[in-house]
């Protein structure tokens, strides 16, 4: 008797055929929706506060005023810019984490440029402060890129390490631009003269970057989609032997990519320098090259859902200043929520991809 | 009826002149708005004392909750800029920010809004900005140091008597965060009032290049135990230093906060600063109209600085008395820190100096003493003195 019959397990997960967008899309809502109740539940368990007034507290926050709105719209902008930067290297797979050092050898090559060309014509100043913040970030997507190509390195290890050794750069570097000296922290850069710092548009300062990221999402996604070099990397990153069998020379495609994807973060760079903060540390990118990864993996490394992505990242971290000065709640609770409701929509995920049976009903089929 | 008339006018005419000048005198006390920008929260010991002077200033000046404004964990960055103008149109009549860095973020915002106060801690650049509502406030905390080395150095020498060390092994370690003036300040003064006290005594001086890192700053206690170091100070803000000194049974002089509870037997005392005094002059200076200081710096007259408690379990005996004595005479201007007979400077004593960084041209050497924070509330002090090893 035991050995015949199996007892049949209480659920089966049976992976699904594609679903249709406004179905998956259905389905994402409901997950935003039960994260924002367990959300609610969490709030009040925790700290008594009416979950209500916290969610308006960081609506207010990150869109409570014009100015807060526009800050919220070129952080965004900025954070997905370096998400740009990232997407053709991982539709290659090649798993840049390098993305941090990339956007921080061009913030400090657009800082030099600022520095020392404090009294060049402006003309010079906006020419070269781009041009060095690409080249550098090129210059630490290349390195890893070649040594890929060349001897197979590991490209994730190998990304990772050069933040680090950014980092240690831009240390050394901040000790001959300190301002004042032996305080170890650069200042603004050009405080009197503003040399070298993105002009307004139409007396709003946050305008240009966002503008610059827009034309970067519409290029690279004709790039990705109609180019022949951009269908190339699809090719590799679904399988190099097809692509060599193809006659794809492989090297030449992660090398050009991930100059590419180094070329974006160091836009990225360009415009956190020259655009936001003026400034130059080791904190200038502050971890977004890392969360930018969240952005790039999220929306699947389509520009579009990237853009929701990020929007909603800085959307709550904006809003966690506001409950943190409203309600006493620092940081950390603005984390355990934008955690909560991460993991609610990657959960949605699963329910796209597979869907559940369960055991009565398979005994109904066979009856 | 024309006499009641013109009564009537003359007293119209009286209100409508206090009225006027009541406004140009100040912000009335229910309509004031004070912001906060903190490099962290409350769980960090540096922005707790300050979140302590916001609570203790709205309760000596009766301002409601919503009066105040206080925005956590702004980074050294473009963000501080954003909080303050977001402070700002929030109709905030004073604004503080408590970071160095913060610095020119916060008068970057203050150059558009001249109407507001702009106060920030431990920078140095309001005099200079070109800007009428820019100010910078520092406590005197090289007095605390002083005295906070007297303690240390009469822990030092009791140590000598009862023939626990001989008088050459009397060396001090002294955990430093960056070889900046306001470091150097702080340790020649606790080096000071330790020499003060143990005549003997040699310091050295080990940087963490870190305001806060605990890791590194026990590894730098662990590496002068080992060298030989009898006494640690520190000048960074963790308690780092004294988890490293419990254990190898090194007396410590901490900062910021008590180190009792870390090292319960070796802990000596910490100078702290009180940032209560500033804070609540500044906003009573908004209230009443009148004008802040550009550059502000009040030690033990003010009780802007302190110690915490001595530890009656370590300190030598009759430190108490030492420390009040010390505290009155810093306090009436009889005893200066930097008194030029109590150093030397390349074997020579120092007569005159006018090359300070920064303030080159001035005379920083008067009255037979270096006249530190007087041409700014920022420490100056950057000579290195003899008996002073930096590593």
């Amino acid at each position: 008797m035991s050995a015949t019959t199996v007892k049949e397990p209480w659920v089966h997960v049976v992976k699904r055929d594609r679903m249709t967008v406004g179905k998956s899309a259905l389905i994402h809502l409901a997950g935003v929706v039960l994260a924002l109740i367990i959300c609610a539940l969490v709030i009040f368990m925790l700290t008594g506060l009416n979950p209500i007034d916290v969610y308006a507290g960081i609506w207010d926050g990150a869109l409570g005023t014009s100015r807060r709105t526009w800050v919220t719209l070129r952080d965004s902008a900025i954070l997905l810019c370096i998400g740009f930067a990232i997407t053709p290297a991982f539709r290659m797979r090649f798993w840049n984490i390098g993305a941090e050092g990339q956007v921080l050898v061009g913030a400090m090559a657009t800082a030099a440029v600022m520095i020392y060309g404090a009294n060049w014509p402006s003309w010079a100043l906006y020419t070269l402060m781009p041009i060095a913040g690409v080249l550098a970030g090129a210059l630490w997507g290349l390195i890893p890129a070649v040594f890929k190509a060349k001897w197979n390195t590991n490209e994730t290890l190998f990304t990772l390490m050069l933040n680090y050794v950014a980092m240690q750069a831009v240390t050394y570097a901040i000790i001959f631009w300190e301002n004042p000296k032996g305080s170890n922290s650069v200042g603004l850069i050009n405080m009197q003269s503003e040399a070298g710092w993105l002009p307004s548009i139409a007396d709003n300062k946050y305008l240009l970057t966002i503008f610059v990221v827009l034309v970067i999402m519409v290029l690279l996604y004709g790039y990705m989609k109609y180019t022949k070099q951009g269908y190339e990397i699809s090719v590799v990153g679904e399988s190099e032997n097809t692509a060599r069998y193809a006659g794809i020379n492989v090297k030449r495609v992660i090398i050009r990519t991930m100059a590419l994807s180094g070329a974006l973060a160091g836009v990225a760079g360009f415009l956190l320098v020259s655009g936001a903060g003026h400034t130059i540390s080791t904190s200038v990118a502050d971890g977004r090259g890392f969360t930018a990864i969240v952005v790039a993996w999220l929306g699947k490394l389509n520009p579009f859902a990237m853009l929701v992505v990020a929007f909603f990242l800085v959307f709550m971290q904006r809003g966690s200043i506001q409950i943190a000065s409203q309600f006493g709640l620092n940081d950390s609770a603005s984390e355990i929520l934008t955690g909560i409701i991460l993991f609610c929509v990657l959960g949605c995920e699963f329910f796209i991809n597979y869907r559940l049976e369960f055991r009565h009903e398979e005994e109904a089929v066979k009856a | 009826m024309k006499k009641l008339l013109s009564l009537i006018m003359v007293v119209c005419m009286v209100l409508s002149l206090t009225v006027v000048a009541a406004s140009a005198e100040g912000v009335a006390a229910d309509k004031i708005k004070v912001g906060f920008i903190f490099i962290g929260d409350e769980n960090e010991g540096y922005t707790y004392s300050h979140l302590v002077a916001a609570q203790e200033m709205q309760k000596a000046l009766g301002l409601s909750d919503d009066q105040i404004i206080i925005r956590y964990n702004i980074p050294e960055s473009e963000a501080c800029y954003e909080a303050a103008v977001d402070l700002a149109e929030q109709g905030c009549n004073i604004i503080f920010a408590n970071s160095f860095g913060h610095e020119d973020y916060l008068f970057k915002a203050a150059a558009e809004y001249p109407e507001i106060q702009f106060c920030h801690a431990t920078g140095t650049k309001a005099a200079s900005s070109g800007l009428t509502n820019t100010h910078n406030y520092f406590t005197a905390i090289y007095e605390a140091r002083y005295i906070s080395g007297v303690v240390g150095g009469m822990k030092l020498q009791s140590m000598i008597d009862d023939g626990t060390i001989t008088a050459d092994q009397a060396k001090v370690g002294y955990v430093g965060a960056y070889p900046y003036a306001e470091v150097v300040s702080g340790y020649t003064a606790f080096f000071l009032g330790v020499r003060a006290m143990c005549p003997s005594a040699t310091m050295e001086v080990v940087y963490t290049n870190s305001w806060a890192d605990a890791a590194l700053e026990k590894e730098a206690a662990e590496s002068m135990i080992a060298d030989g170091c009898k006494l640690i100070g520190q000048h960074a803000d963790t308690t780092g230093a004294s988890t490293a000194c419990e254990p190898a049974g090194v007396p410590i002089v901490g900062y910021n906060i008590s180190m009792i509870p870390t090292a319960p037997t070796m802990a000596l005392t910490s100078s702290t600063n009180n940032w209560v005094p500033y804070v609540t002059y500044a906003v009573k200076s908004v209230l009443d109209g009148t004008a802040i200081d550009v550059d502000w710096c009040k030690g033990f007259s003010e009780g802007a600085v302190a110690l915490t408690d001595l530890n009656k379990d370590a300190i030598a005996a009759g430190t108490e008395e030492k420390v009040a004595e010390l505290e009155k005479a810093i306090a009436d201007g009889t005893l200066h820190v930097f008194d030029t007979s109590t150093f030397t400077v390349g074997g020579e004593t120092m007569t005159t100096f006018d090359t300070c960084y920064g303030f080159e041209g001035y005379e920083m050497i008067s009255d037979g003493y270096f006249h530190e924070s007087e041409l700014r509330s920022a420490p100056t002090f950057e000579l290195r003195i003899d008996g002073i090893t930096e590593k």
